[in-house]
């Protein structure tokens, strides 16, 4: 509808503009310091002169070699007189897809501006003719504080949502699409467009490829629907015990679990992972039990490794779910209860036909975002294990691995940006297909804007 | 009659009993973590539990052997960034979330949905972006690139405070609007005294963030040692190389770094399920 009306807006004003509004598509302002409206006119007219001085000597620079992303490697030359190489600066790929994803961006938000100032002028102008107040730079600025409240507001998270979220996205899912890798590593070697490659690679192509991408993602899955729902089951009993009738000093026991939490990861899953190690500190216990002989390879043996994450994960998560599931018990109407009761239910029957369908009705939304959480849970499996044992089946990962700690060591360790990309956005459509299927069906959700 | 009073008995002595042992179960990494760090033996491994001596001189060490391992530092940076992304993503955060709980105009929908939607792209991804982008302004491995990645998400995590803001009653708005306040007079006078405890969760929340975080310092920072925050530095400590001599110094570093964040949360974690369960917890 948007778009619609935008192209209506346009038609008017090309037709029925007068010349000075037709002017503005041109020259921007004119039409609205025509009418009067002279400091927003004014500002129009300054946005084109920046943009125009911006497009001419920045964007147009970038924007020409977007199609190839350089093709001048930097070069050295060996200098007889001064006896030195000297550089010359050539193309970097980098900042001229950087830059040109910056260019574009300007140039929409410039032509939302060019259109804004072509409208401004047409209502302008209407008004006028139809005798209406058309209103001074000082009611546009009043109405920033009520009308137009939302735009005051979000004017600067929106800022900070394009620069920080939206923009690098957009460059990262074009650089899946590149050949961006140690081997490309500008201003030394310039990489380029490849097309479909890195996706091709990860599915038909590079066997070894192949091979992690869909042995991680099977574990990966496998991960998160264990850890989600172990912590779910188990953080719900737990919340249940303490909640009992029969259990005292609740707020302390709560407490204890929280304090385990509130470490800072970093710090706990390092001490855990060092106490698995064959010298840490359980191999030493279980040995002085007398238990095991030699030490166990915790973190060593990929099936021990995995078990170990979920259990550790458990350390991690159980807390976490006891306290919704905690909040969430208090929050059962207690008028459920006695009805139950007067219907003669005892304490089972009333937990299975009132706790448990309560407290999975109103923790379904939570935990898809757990669900995605564990998806991309990055500390446990990193931290804990760095995703070890490192195995030769696969391309720079190891068994414990997700593919978001892949994606990290692919950039942190190996330079290998493209790639990384690539499997960014199968995760994006991974977690976003699934989550967003599931968020429409649930009508929480759906209903948001009528409740309150 | 007796019989049923001794299985509640029973009952509770168990059910006690195993809380009380798993509480325990929760506590032993937190209770390795303080003994280590007044442990007197130097190494990461011993062939004992018990620590054969107590000393004061690992957090001595910490603040005074400045020479491989910044400490001090690195605490004064953390604070910075952490101070200055609090400010900044909490003021961010709730004016998003006030004009998607209470205003209503044309594209909110479309921005509520493309918010979601963008949510879910792996931070990490943009956070390469991001480091390519201030090294392109030679701002790379610097306090306020860190600042910037950590209040960058800000309009993104709205959630639970518009979900606290949905629950702040619709009437006291409209009694202001007959007595013709704006909307602005609404958010700062009415909006914002009436939400202090969710205007506390989002700055604590911002806070202890980048305290803890690992992942996006160490990309930005990549090996800038003096621009290092708390989490990056005493993880250097725990390298290959420096694991034995340094463990306990870390474990003294960690217990410093983890006292206030523990005391934030643990002052958090009441308005924790709110945020969790939203709007539907309402009975």
């Amino acid at each position: 509808m948007g778009g619609n009306s935008k192209h209506n807006v346009l038609i008017c004003a090309a037709a029925k503009g007068s010349f000075w509004t037709r002017l503005s598509f041109v020259i921007m302002g004119t039409g609205c310091i025509r009418y009067k409206q002279y400091v927003r006119g004014l500002l129009y007219l300054l946005i084109q002169i920046v943009f125009f001085f911006f497009f001419k000597n920045f964007a147009l620079h970038n924007l020409s070699k977007f199609h190839t992303l350089g093709t001048q490697t930097q070069i050295k030359v060996w200098n007889e007189e001064l006896q030195i190489f000297q550089r010359f600066p050539g193309d970097n790929s980098m900042l001229i897809l950087l830059y040109s994803v910056l260019s574009l961006a300007a140039v929409v938000v410039f032509l939302y501006i060019w259109y804004a100032n072509i409208r401004d002028s047409w209502y302008a102008q209407e008004s006028e003719r139809q005798g209406r107040k058309i209103n001074s730079f000082r009611d546009d600025l009043r109405s920033l504080t009520h009308e137009r409240f939302h735009i005051t507001l979000l004017s600067m998270p929106m800022l900070t949502l394009v620069l920080f979220t939206l923009l690098p996205i957009i460059f990262m899912i074009l650089i899946a699409f590149t050949n961006f890798d140690a081997d490309h590593q500008p201003p030394g070697n310039l990489f380029t467009w490849v097309g479909m490659t890195n996706v091709t690679d990860i599915f038909l192509g590079n066997e070894i490829k192949t091979n992690t991408f869909f042995g991680l993602l099977g574990w990966t899955i496998v991960w998160a629907i264990l850890a989600t729902f172990t912590n779910y089951i188990l953080g719900m009993l737990l919340a249940v015990a303490i909640n009992s009738k029969l259990v005292k000093l609740k707020q302390i026991w709560r407490t204890c679990f929280i304090i385990a939490i509130a470490i800072p990861q970093f710090v706990s899953l390092l001490l855990i992972s060092r106490a698995l190690e064959p010298a840490g500190a359980i191999n030493v216990l279980l040995q002085k039990l007398g238990l095991i002989s030699s030490p166990l390879p915790f973190l060593l043996d990929p099936t021990l490794a995995r078990i170990v994450v979920v259990v550790v994960n458990l350390w991690i998560g159980i807390p976490y779910t006891m306290m919704t599931f905690s909040g969430v018990l208090m929050n059962i109407p207690a008028e459920l209860y006695e009805s139950a009761e007067m219907d003669g239910a005892g304490p089972i029957r009333r937990f299975i036909s009132i706790t448990l369908p309560y407290m999975i009705f109103v923790t379904a939304p939570a935990t898809i975002t757990t669900f995605v959480t564990n998806f991309n849970n990055f500390n446990v499996i990193y931290l804990l294990t760095a995703g070890g044992p490192f195995s030769l089946d696969y391309y720079q990962a190891g068994k414990t691995d997700l593919l978001v700690t892949w994606l990290y060591k692919l950039t942190v360790n190996r330079n290998d940006y493209s790639l990384a990309s690539t499997i960014g956005i199968f995760i994006f459509l991974l977690v976003g297909g699934c989550s967003l299927l599931v968020y429409n069906r649930t009508g929480a959700v759906k209903k948001e804007d009528q409740f309150q | 009659m007796k019989n049923l009073r001794t299985r509640k008995r029973i009952a509770t002595v168990a059910l006690n009993g195993l809380i009380a042992f798993l509480a325990i179960l929760w506590l032993v990494p937190v209770f390795w973590l303080i003994v280590s760090s007044f442990r007197a033996e130097q190494g990461a491994y011993t062939s004992y539990l018990w620590p054969k001596g107590f000393t004061f001189d690992n957090y001595i060490r910490l603040f005074t052997d400045r020479k491989l391992f910044d400490f001090p530092r690195w605490f004064g940076n953390t604070m910075l960034v952490a101070g200055c992304s609090c400010v900044i993503t909490t003021i961010l955060t709730l004016m998003v979330a006030y004009v998607y709980s209470r205003l209503r105009f044309p594209s909110r929908k479309f921005l509520m949905n493309a918010s979601l939607v963008l949510g879910m792209f792996p931070g990490f991804m943009s956070i390469i972006a991001i480091y390519h982008f201030m090294k392109a302004v030679n701002l790379d491995q610097t306090l306020l690139a860190l600042i910037l990645v950590y209040s960058g998400g800000a309009a993104l995590n709205y959630y639970i405070a518009k979900g606290y803001f949905d629950t702040i009653p619709k009437s006291l708005d409209e009694a202001a609007i007959l007595d013709g306040a704006s909307n602005n007079t609404i958010f700062w006078k009415i909006i914002l005294p009436n939400a202090k405890p969710v205007i506390a969760t989002t700055a604590i929340n911002a806070f202890i963030n980048p305290i803890v975080d690992y992942i996006f310092v160490s990309v930005i920072m990549k090996d800038n040692y003096n621009n290092f925050t708390v989490a990056k530095g005493l993880y250097t400590m725990v390298d290959k190389t420096n694991i034995y001599e340094y463990y306990t110094v870390f474990c003294a570093g960690a217990v410093i770094v983890a006292i206030p964040v523990v005391l934030l949360f643990i002052r958090m974690q009441k308005y924790y399920v709110a945020g969790v369960v939203g709007g539907s917890v309402k009975g």
